[in-house]
């Protein structure tokens, strides 16, 4: 596998702590993704399904509690919310974890994570792309919205919808908004359902679910997703590594590159228009998918040169989308121009 | 599932070390930013 070949010197941990800054910066400048490119790299490296997975949660973790404890500061975690998700999030996680055993006693693991990350990755970069193209936003939330009240024209048509069904218990939470229990646990199941098996935060699938199925206030919305992350990562990490699934060598280097990366990519957010390099980040999203297609491909009918192709197109991508970032910061600092509101630091 | 039983110590060690690590890096990366950012901006935006 790729992880052998690079050895067990310096050189492995190096590529580490250069991914790991990769991912921070997007993480940190768009508020969303990068950490699930760890487990479909891992994957390409050659690692078991369950390091893969495993690693990738517990680096999701150690994340999260960083960004948590900065937007903590800002006031904008909804505890009430967050601990109503951890019951669903739990059960989804274990029955993540479980399958992820169950297909790997099948043989088919890799595979089924593999296609599952081509479908959301794909879907998901395409929405980004496509949103990035039409030049509307969307497609992604920004960490450092200012303004955490509700406003009615703000909250999605199907977040009132769901608002209106009155299952009790109904949970008023920041905001002004009130929702029954029963549709936070779903949503958390659902996100924990993913986080298990694919061995991400599940944030850039909840924190759209928060706001546009539970009419959560954007900035609420992030930063309760964050601490929902800590508990997810924390616990999932806490499944895999009773399967002796977690690999400290890979976890390690990643999370002190990602978490400087974080502070690059927070910053960055001060001095570049989000929506100037959306339509790369959707693009890298859609490269990360074909990587892993044309991984999977190569397993099926013995191509050996796909493994690499493969790790080549996911760290091109990452080393694109945050270069991209980086250089337009320079550029902006140099002609002391700025974009938007102040970043978190 | 979750349970005190199925906790063993070392399921949480490294656990509890991803999140030692991280709490050191918040403070670590968070001084290292207050004391060299406004000298790096300073000096790309000098160049």
């Amino acid at each position: 596998m790729i992880g052998e070949l690079l050895g067990s010197g310096m050189l492995l941990p190096a590529v580490f702590v250069g991914f790991g800054l990769l991912i921070g910066i997007l993480f940190g400048f768009f508020g969303m993704g990068g950490s699930f490119l760890v487990t479909p790299a891992l994957l390409v490296m050659g690692y078991p399904s369950r390091v893969a997975v495993g690693s990738g949660l517990a680096f999701v973790f150690g994340t999260a509690v960083i960004a948590t404890l900065k937007h903590r500061d800002m006031g904008q975690v909804d505890y009430k919310l967050g601990v109503s998700m951890i019951v669903g999030t739990t059960i989804g996680l274990e029955v993540g974890k479980e399958l992820v055993v169950y297909f790997e006693e099948l043989g088919v693991a890799g595979l089924i994570i593999g296609v599952t990350y081509v479908g959301l990755l794909g879907g998901i970069g395409v929405f980004v792309t496509r949103e990035a193209l039409k030049g509307d936003g969307g497609g992604g939330v920004s960490h450092d919205a200012a303004d955490a009240d509700a406003d009615e024209a703000d909250i999605p048509d199907i977040a009132k919808k769901i608002q209106s069904y009155n299952l009790p218990p109904m949970l008023n939470l920041r905001g002004g908004v009130q929702v029954s229990l029963w549709l936070i646990l779903a949503v958390a199941f659902a996100t924990g359902l993913l986080s298990g098996f694919l061995g991400v935060g599940g944030g850039f699938i909840r924190m759209p679910a928060l706001f546009y199925l539970l009419g959560v206030p954007v900035p609420i919305a992030v930063g309760t997703d964050l601490f929902e992350i800590v508990f997810s990562g924390g616990i999932g990490s806490l499944l895999y590594a009773q399967l002796g699934a977690i690999d400290l060598s890979i976890v390690v280097p990643l999370l002190a590159g990602s978490a400087l990366g974080a502070r690059i990519g927070s910053a960055s957010t001060n001095l570049v228009d989000e929506d100037d390099i959306k339509v790369y980040f959707g693009v890298m999203l859609i490269g990360g998918a074909i990587a892993v297609a044309i991984q999977e491909i190569g397993k099926a009918y013995a191509i050996d040169i796909a493994q690499p192709i493969s790790l080549v197109m996911i760290m091109g991508a990452a080393v694109l989308v945050a270069g991209a970032v980086v250089v337009s910061s320079l550029r902006s600092l140099q002609d002391g121009t700025t974009a938007g509101p102040a970043a978190a630091d | 599932m979750i349970g005190p039983d199925s906790l063993p110590l070392d399921a949480m060690v490294p656990v509890g070390l991803v999140l030692v690590e991280a709490l050191v890096l918040y403070v670590a990366y968070g001084a290292l930013t207050s004391a060299l950012g406004p000298r790096v901006t300073g000096a790309i935006q000098n160049r």
